[in-house]
């Protein structure tokens, strides 16, 4: 690791009553990178976001976000990020415009009502935007919530499970979104059960077991851990999923409420391309 | 940060109150219940019931429908902040730079607008049925004080209830004995008519003082020592919903 981390987190623990969830975890991401906490259901992951965004105390051990300890300095970290949780944080009865102007009133920004144009053109929201929340898909509806922890552009932005529930497309809109944050600089630390998804994006994987973090590395450092890969000839079967994608994906992306862009297209190709191996379902 | 309190109560008192304006029925159906409960005891029940003096019976009762009124309106503060926390949005509100005391004041203020609107109704349709008071400018100010501080009282009551249920029935429940203290009281019939331990409970519970008081204000009578009893009541309750209120969302947030 470099000297410059954005997130530390040095022996943390947490339980409740008497589920220890988390047993002294340790870590650090640096800043601008893509760090994936990788870990089962009732792993600690929740939690351990939860404990970054000064949402919940630990009970031992220390953290620093953006150079804050996230016990004594709650107020200057909540400045410094940005959380978008499990389950999308949008006010269903509101607009997706009024929503992105509430929350960029709420960081004190001047203009509320242009970054809110200029976000819902970025996540092809425009013509959805005086719609209510409620009437969005899951898709439309976690890119408004990540739009929504865009604004003001914190420093650092925690992604829990940010694809849980999403469909094939509106995954890899996702996953597009978080490419392009890295790229601008901003620091992600996304959790997520999905091998898959921490293969595509991160640029460290740790792994959350039980408690502890079991082991952290880039994606070839966890290759090497196994023994080096055999040569079997297998017949190239597509996936499930690259039949699906194949099939519908050239077409438009039905929720996106009509606003297609040619920019998510590219992504979806990438993907196609590099053949990742099929997704058991979790669920 | 505190900086910013009044500012952020503002914003987002006025995401709850656009809540309310897209939910209109929330007014109407705390209108409704009152005006029905005042249909009946007027032209049903009032004939039967000696109030002991000479005004009219939509005079007698229509305080105690106003505090049960504002007693069934404060649930739907508790079912929304339940439904905040439920989705995300409470914990995004959490997570961001904002006065922290503002989530809830944003939801008691906008009980205090919807209540007094559901109140302005119910007056309107007592209006109709004969209610008529020569109240003085001041007199009503003095009501419009009582009805505000017992709305901000039970409001905070509604906050205990919000933050701390397991679901959304268990929200609203806390307010159904409070819709229900008015009947044990002066509200609609006078307290030595009932038997001495009810009558008892009746003249010490609260209700009976601000509903005293409310009625003297609209009689043009003196209020006595009632709208101090009233005062203490309701300054003594909001302090204590308050404080409680308080301890349980910092014990929620930490």
């Amino acid at each position: 690791m470099t000297t410059e981390a954005a997130i530390r987190v040095q022996g943390i623990e947490k339980s409740f009553k008497d589920l220890h969830v988390l047993r002294g975890v340790d870590f650090d991401v640096r800043a601008g990178s893509i760090f994936a906490l990788l870990g089962s259901n009732g792993a600690g992951k929740t939690t351990l976001v939860r404990i970054l965004s000064t949402l919940l105390k630990a009970d031992a051990g220390t953290a620093t976000v953006h150079g804050f300890d996230v016990a004594a300095e709650p107020g200057d970290v909540r400045e410094s990020i940005s959380l978008t949780g499990q389950f999308a944080a949008v006010d269903e009865v509101l607009t997706g415009r009024e929503n992105l102007v509430l929350v960029a009133r709420l960081r004190h920004l001047e203009n509320p009502g242009a970054i809110a144009d200029d976000l819902l053109a970025r996540f092809s929201l425009t013509e959805a935007g005086n719609r209510k929340a409620s009437t969005y898909s899951g898709g439309m509806r976690r890119r408004l919530d990540i739009a929504m922890s865009l604004i003001g552009n914190p420093p650092i932005i925690f992604l829990d499970e940010p694809t849980t529930g999403l469909d094939p497309q509106a995954r890899i809109e996702v996953w597009q979104t978080v490419k392009d944050l890295a790229g601008q600089g901003t620091t992600v630390l996304l959790t997520t059960q999905y091998l898959d998804e921490a293969e595509q994006l991160a640029d460290r994987i740790a792994i959350l077991h039980k408690g502890t973090i079991i082991q952290n590395g880039t994606l070839s450092e966890l290759k090497r851990l196994l023994p080096p890969a055999k040569v079997e000839y297998v017949e190239k079967q597509p996936s499930l999923e690259d039949v699906f994608l194949a099939l519908v994906g050239d077409t438009d992306v039905s929720d996106t409420g009509g606003t297609d862009d040619d920019g998510r297209r590219t992504a979806d190709d990438g993907r196609t391309d590099r053949a990742v191996p099929a997704r058991k379902e979790a669920r | 940060m505190t900086t910013h309190v009044l500012g952020d109560t503002g914003v987002l008192t006025g995401r709850s109150l656009r809540h309310i304006l897209r939910s209109p029925d929330t007014i109407i159906t705390t209108a409704v219940t009152p005006i029905a409960l005042m249909l009946l005891f007027v032209y049903v029940f009032g004939g039967a019931i000696n109030t002991g003096s000479g005004e009219s019976y939509v005079n007698y009762m229509l305080p105690g429908i106003l505090l049960i009124t504002i007693a069934s309106g404060v649930a739907y503060t508790a079912y929304r902040l339940f439904l905040d926390m439920q989705g995300g949005i409470f914990e995004r509100f959490q997570s961001m730079p904002i006065a922290t005391s503002s989530v809830l004041w944003a939801h008691v203020l906008t009980s205090l607008a919807a209540n007094l609107v559901s109140v302005a109704l119910v007056i309107g349709v007592a209006l109709i049925m004969g209610f008529r008071t020569g109240a003085s400018g001041a007199a009503w100010l003095a009501v419009a004080g009582i009805l505000v501080l017992f709305t901000l009282a039970l409001t905070w009551i509604a906050v205990i209830a919000g933050l701390s249920a397991k679901t959304v029935d268990g929200a609203s429940a806390f307010s159904y004995p409070l819709i229900f203290l008015p009947f044990i009281s002066s509200a609609f019939a006078p307290t030595d008519s009932m038997p001495g331990p009810v009558a008892w409970f009746a003249e010490h519970q609260p209700v009976t003082s601000i509903v005293n008081t409310i009625r003297a204000l609209f009689a043009q009578e003196p209020v006595g020592s009632d709208i101090w009893v009233a005062l203490a009541w309701l300054v003594g309750v909001l302090a204590v919903a308050y404080a409680f209120a308080n301890a349980i969302y910092r014990r929620k947030i930490s």
